[in-house]
């Protein structure tokens, strides 16, 4: 039962204010700003934005500072942000093959056309606190190579020519949209990979893991992970075409599977796919081993009972805006809702006394 | 709501592939740049709002492995506006971000470039900022170039 209860109005505007100069912290320290945010913590901003599931690099800075550093509260100021914006189009969908590759690497494959390429990595690095980034210090210049112009071919091409892999079924179907109607079960692949998309990295990777220590039993191989930018192209109504109206940069991951066959299918490798904003490789990893776990039924692979297997345990756990909603809201105010359940306690508590009473005295 | 473009045979005077051409360098080029390309350029030709720059989110579309059906991954901000020049012409702006300035001046140098000045707009202009953007491509895929691995195999000792 909900009571709207009056008071507390001075208390709140307090604690607001006392939170605003929290956040600013020590004054005799310089203060962060927007840009700095955006450019020295760019992998936080690259979460905020895959997972607030709205591509704007200042927004996702901003939303950062104003939070505290608190991810997930900044990723609830984009979300709330998005629902304000109107809805000016979709985009075709993107060309990842036309990548301007950072980072392009196969697990699968060493020889791969277009090479192993590094990119900005933490990979390899020592794990090691390095104090010269305590001082102030010149940043070590990155080393230049002759540039390849040519696009990058998906790894999983060359698969695809022996006929070993899945080929991607291609519809123009119009995707549902989990912004405009509400999720509905059974989902569709497109739904699916939506909500993973914009899922809690850390839910999602902890489902991903589940997968590989067998809770699913796949066993998926990075057949290629990429990232770099890629244009966006809108379909302009007043023109009759459509033009690149910007940029994103995206990490895309394809993962393969040995599959043995079934009923339905040939023995052959089988395919899931990530798909995130920024510089996000984790997320990404993880999202294409859930696509794939959560496959399972159109591929007519056998069930189990695991998590990552469960559509419905997946897609209505994902998102931490959601969940963070409902267990939070707990924390506030339930006087009248607890007054009750007290009240409930005291009577059942009574009956019992009553009734023991009663016992004992007969 | 504006109305609807009427001038739908001036569109397509100067060919839709150069037009999109040049809208795509000017929705991706750094606002900065096209403020300076702009100033460089001298006066502007004064126009009236048809949309003024309006903010809003454009859903962005992947495809399951890259190559199949697609599917909806997230929005990014983008600003549209369409402005008439006083000579008539008809300048359209999509832009990725918020920035309602890059917006306008996109949309005027759409209309310019519609118009008789356009070789000098396309040289002071956008010329600069395909450049601007080429480099910048460039500049980045030497860095990543840099980290490719060249893989060698040792020879073991073994005979």
């Amino acid at each position: 039962m909900y009571v709207a209860v009056k008071g507390g109005e001075r208390a709140i505007d307090n604690a607001h204010a006392w939170l605003a100069e929290e956040r600013r912290g020590d004054t005799s320290v310089a203060e962060l700003s927007v840009p700095q945010i955006r450019e020295q913590l760019a992998l936080a901003v690259n979460r905020v934005m895959t997972e607030g599931s709205l591509y704007d690099p200042d927004l996702a800075a901003l939303a950062i500072k104003q939070s505290r550093g608190d991810l997930i509260e900044a990723i609830f100021l984009i979300r709330a942000y998005r629902t304000t914006l109107p809805r000016i189009g979709h985009s075709r969908p993107v060309e990842t093959e036309t990548m301007l590759c950072d980072r392009r690497i196969s697990a699968t494959f060493k020889d791969v056309p277009g090479g192993q390429v590094l990119g900005p990595t933490f990979d390899y690095t020592h794990r090691l606190l390095d104090f010269k980034l305590a001082a102030d210090g010149e940043a070590m210049a990155a080393q230049t190579a002759a540039p390849r112009i040519e696009p990058t071919p998906h790894v999983t091409e060359f698969l695809n020519k022996e006929g070993l892999i899945q080929t991607e079924a291609r519809s123009e179907d119009t995707p549902p949209d989990l912004t405009r109607e509400p999720m509905e079960l059974p989902a569709n692949r497109a739904l699916r990979l939506q909500a993973l998309a914009r899922g809690d990295e850390g839910f999602v990777l902890s489902m991903a893991y589940s997968t590989q220590r067998g809770y699913g039993n796949s066993h998926a191989f990075v057949g290629e992970l990429r990232i770099g930018k890629v244009a966006v192209e809108l379909d302009i109504p007043e023109l009759g075409f459509a033009i690149e109206i910007g940029e994103v940069e995206l990490t895309e991951c394809e993962t393969v599977n040995k599959f043995a066959g079934s009923k339905v299918e040939p023995p052959q490798f089988t395919r899931g796919y990530g798909l995130t904003f920024g510089q996000t490789e984790r997320k990404a990893i993880s999202m294409a081993l859930v696509d794939r776990a959560l496959r399972s039924k159109e591929l007519g692979v056998e069930m189990s009972n695991s998590p990552a297997h469960d559509e419905e345990f997946v897609l209505y756990h994902c998102d931490n805006i959601q969940a963070t909603g409902f267990l939070e809201h707990i924390k506030l105010p339930h006087y009248v809702d607890f007054q009750s359940e007290m009240e409930l306690v005291r009577k059942m508590r009574a009956e019992i006394f009553a009734a023991q009473h009663k016992e004992a005295a007969e | 709501m504006n109305k609807m473009n009427p001038a739908s045979s001036q569109d397509e005077a100067p060919g839709p592939a150069a037009r999109k051409a040049w809208m795509s360098v000017l929705a991706k080029s750094n606002p900065k740049d096209l403020n300076a390309g702009l100033a460089a350029f001298g006066a502007l030709p004064t126009f009236d709002w048809l949309r003024r720059p309006e903010i809003g989110g454009v859903m962005v579309r992947g495809r399951m492995g890259g190559t199949g059906t697609a599917f909806n991954l997230g929005e990014m901000t983008a600003t549209r506006c369409s402005l008439r020049l006083e000579s008539g012409e008809v300048g359209h702006a999509y832009v990725q971000g918020r920035d309602t300035r890059h917006a306008e001046q996109a949309a005027i140098v759409d209309a310019m470039m519609q118009g008789p000045n356009a070789a000098a707009v396309q040289a002071a202009v956008l010329t600069p900022l395909s450049e601007a953007f080429a480099t910048q491509r460039l500049k980045r895929a030497e860095k990543a170039a840099a980290t490719k691995v060249d893989f060698f195999t040792m020879v073991r000792g073994e005979d």
